[in-house]
């Protein structure tokens, strides 16, 4: 697929990063604001997906990028589950609230949710930009 | 003991997500060399030079991982078997002065039978697809995939919670259409796409019912629900739930007029997730969550008007299943109109209403798990030797594939109702149970529907395996050894499945789940007494 | 109650758009339609009178909210029929290249 214009081109390179940094700030916020890992993680996933479509496909070694965005989407559920395993090794329930639960309103409270947003936020994040990559190197024929 | 029960679930999930970062070396085999310094120079430093101490044997690394982790499921599973009723709440969330507010996964004897059924064939069928699925490309993905499926019913079968259900179901479903799309070629595209939609369209259906629940009862748990409903009587809202649940979770379990997706779908699988569709996911998430939820939360058995809507279901599934069997060329797609009719079977003695249905139902429900999935995994051993699937051009593989054969028959005649092998006891026990109930007009079509199944098997026996053996198929071997073994355990399944009916044994595994149905929705009052 | 009817049109729209369509891409569009009117229903049945969003801000610890645990089920929901679309747009999209067209009167190969 081809790149955009120029334009496009020069405020998606000034935009993208502002929009990875939203999209964190979704994820790290989640037990205070809504939103939190699936909204974060599909926020982030954009500036990537942004990026892809400025630029445009064909100088893009798609290749590389779908094997480690597979590897990424793995890692995230990977961590979510030791998180929710974690309370059965300790000897008690699963998915059991470890962490020490601060005071409200702060950043740093609640437990192990904060710690679940981001592995759910690099999950989605990842698996969003893993499906736009199938669809965006697929060409689209007739009959084989 | 108690810690035992999430682990049905986190097992099978961590280990789908353990394979692709174990297999991370397997995606860029066709890449450009660009790609294989990315490997080297990442942080797993230490696993590549493992890897190349390891050389060749990583790539059995997902064969044992897999089957290790079904052989474990499947020794948890027969730990728990004649306990009693087990509830656990999950995140240590108690009940608030009596209103269970977090999400429970419950264990009694309904969900002991279905998790001794899903996890005993989901350890052949991945013991099958080692060899198997070699036929096929990217067997990583398809582990993943598998164990993804069996987590899915796992998590149906013990849940506690209507949309935990909801969500586990989904799982599941998910995992068996990417499954049944697996080969890619033209006819299980199609066939896989006629089946998720389909199968969407029904969890729309779940879902609003769902929503008219929580809307009436303002709980999600299911004995929670069950105590309301209880309270407040069966009013009009609760029937149409019910009424929805039934087309939802009935085109699940492919009943008759919303069969028409089962026949594209299971031929088109690999042949292990042909056995496991439909042996036992159409069971797990379609007859077990209907059965639960309208004897159980919605506390309907006694309503007459549902239990003979089940009836009816059930009768028109037998029949036309049968019927529509008989003229099929090919050996797999004829196995799957054949589900259709026993699942006919489990549904009209789950409407008979009396307990000696419910034990019919049930244990024919144990029994064509076991034979359906023999017989699914021997038309993959006849695909895998010959690549072929229509029963006109074969012929006399009897003598090139004995244990096939041998196996095959046996299954043929357990389906068929033949003495002393174990599906004559189990239809035995639904045509007394309707005889009982005073059904006789349903009860002679059983026996006639035997009938009809008994004639086709014996077609397909007549033509796949005895008789002249074919010119093209002289050189054909036996299939490898790991697919024999799975095959004959099931084989002994299918003989001596027959003995849970003896007094002992009869009441650790099937009077348990019986007491379950038939306590309707007094099941609340124990789950929220714990 | 209007409310609900409405969802219910919604729910409709959609299961007519699935039965009678015949491009692939008009029946997952009706699909989709489908899931998000049974998703509008179950956030609109934990409605209060008067209710603000179920969020506790400082200084709205008192307010009347409401209730948060179908618009927490409804996120999960979502992100499934996202998953779902997915797949079946990939199917869609795979039956083009093998079959050459979309429609569902001609990609007939599996008969009775």
């Amino acid at each position: 697929m081809r790149g955009m214009t120029l334009i496009v081109k020069t405020i998606t390179r000034l935009i993208v990063g502002l929009i990875f940094l939203y999209g964190i700030y979704i994820v790290f916020h989640g037990h205070l604001t809504p939103g939190g890992g699936f909204a974060g993680g599909i926020i982030i996933a954009g500036a990537f997906i942004l990026l892809v479509l400025a630029e445009g496909s064909e100088e893009l070694s798609t290749e590389v990028k779908k094997w480690r965005a597979s590897l990424f989407e793995s890692l995230g559920i990977f961590i979510f589950w030791l998180l929710a395993i974690l309370g059965l090794f300790t000897g008690s329930v699963f998915f059991l609230n470890l962490l020490p639960k601060g005071k409200e309103y702060h950043l740093f409270s609640a437990g192990i949710i904060p710690l679940c947003n981001i592995g759910i936020g690099l999950e989605v994040a990842a698996a969003i930009f893993a499906i736009f990559i199938t669809f965006a190197v697929l060409k689209l024929g007739g009959k084989e | 003991m108690m810690n035992i029960i999430p682990l049905f679930i986190a097992l099978p999930l961590g280990a789908a997500f353990l394979l692709p970062i174990l297999g991370y070396r397997n995606f860029d085999k066709q890449k450009t060399g660009q790609a294989k310094r990315a490997v080297v120079i990442s942080i797993r430093r230490r696993r590549a030079k493992r890897a190349v101490i390891l050389g060749k044997r990583s790539k059995k690394v997902p064969d044992i991982l897999v089957n290790l982790i079904t052989l474990t499921l499947l020794v948890l599973s027969l730990m728990v078997i004649n306990r009693e009723l087990m509830v656990y709440k999950m995140g240590g969330w108690e009940a608030f002065k009596g209103i269970p507010i977090g999400i429970y996964l419950v264990l009694d004897g309904l969900s002991v039978l279905m998790l001794l059924i899903i996890n005993v064939v989901g350890f052949l069928a991945t013991l099958y697809s080692v060899n198997y699925m070699e036929k096929y490309t990217d067997k990583t993905r398809y582990y993943t995939l598998f164990l993804l499926l069996i987590a899915g019913m796992n998590g149906v079968v013990l849940s506690g919670d209507m949309f935990n259900l909801f969500v586990f179901l989904e799982v599941a479903a998910i995992a068996s259409y990417a499954l049944v799309a697996f080969g890619t070629e033209a006819e299980e595209l199609e066939a896989a796409f006629k089946y998720q939609v389909m199968g969407t369209v029904a969890s729309g259906f779940i879902l609003l019912g769902i929503a008219l629940l929580y809307g009436a009862s303002g709980t999600l748990n299911m004995a929670d629900i069950a105590r309301v409903i209880s309270q407040q009587g069966i009013k009009g809202m609760v029937l149409f739930a019910g009424v929805l649940f039934i087309t939802g979770f009935g085109l699940k379990a492919a009943i008759m007029p919303f069969h028409a997706w089962l026949p594209d779908a299971h031929p088109s699988a690999p042949a292990p997730i042909s056995a496991m569709l439909s042996g036992v996911l159409i069971k797990a998430i379609g007859v077990y969550a209907l059965v639960r939820i309208i004897f159980n939360v919605l506390g309907l058995g006694e309503t007459k008007s549902i239990l003979y809507i089940l009836m009816a279901l059930g009768t028109v599934s037998m029949v036309a299943g049968a019927l529509l069997a008989l003229g099929q060329r090919d050996f797999k797609r004829l196995l799957a109109y054949s589900s259709i009719s026993q699942i006919g079977y489990i549904i009209f003695a789950f409407g008979l209403g009396t307990p000696l249905g419910f034990l019919g139902g049930l244990f024919h429900l144990l029994n064509h798990a076991s034979f359906k999935s023999l017989l699914f995994l021997n038309s993959g051993a006849v695909v895998y030797a010959t690549e072929n699937r229509d029963l006109e051009k074969m012929g006399g593989l009897l003598e090139r594939m004995p244990v096939t054969g041998a196996t095959s028959t046996i299954a043929s005649m357990s389906i068929s109702g033949i003495p002393p092998l174990s599906g004559f006891w189990s239809k035995l026990i639904i045509i007394i149970a309707a005889i009982q109930a005073g059904h006789f007009i349903l009860a002679s079509v059983a026996v006639l529907v035997s009938i009809i199944t008994l004639a086709y098997y014996l077609k397909v026996q007549r033509l796949a395996f005895f008789g002249k053996l074919g010119q093209a198929w002289k050189k054909t071997k036996e299939v490898p050894g790991l697919m024999c073994t799975s095959m004959i355990i099931l084989s002994l399944l299918c003989v001596g499945l027959g003995v849970l009916l003896l007094p002992g044994i009869k009441n650790m595994i099937l009077d348990p789940a019986v007491e379950v149905l038939k306590n309707g929705a007094q099941y609340a009052n124990l789950i929220l007494g714990e | 109650m209007i409310y609900y009817l409405l969802c219910m049109l919604l729910f409709v729209i959609g299961l007519y758009g699935v039965l009678v369509k015949r491009n692939l891409i008009k029946i997952i569009i009706g699909l989709v339609l489908m899931e998000y009117a049974t998703f509008l229903f179950l956030a609109l049945v934990g409605y209060k009178k008067g209710g603000t969003a179920p969020i506790i801000t400082k200084g709205f610890e008192k307010a009347v909210f409401v209730d948060p645990l179908p618009q927490a089920l409804v996120l999960t929901a979502i992100v499934i029929g996202l998953a779902t679309t997915a797949l079946v747009v990939s199917i869609a999209v795979r039956i083009y290249q093998r079959y050459g067209t979309f429609d569902v009167k001609e990609i007939r190969r599996l008969k009775e």
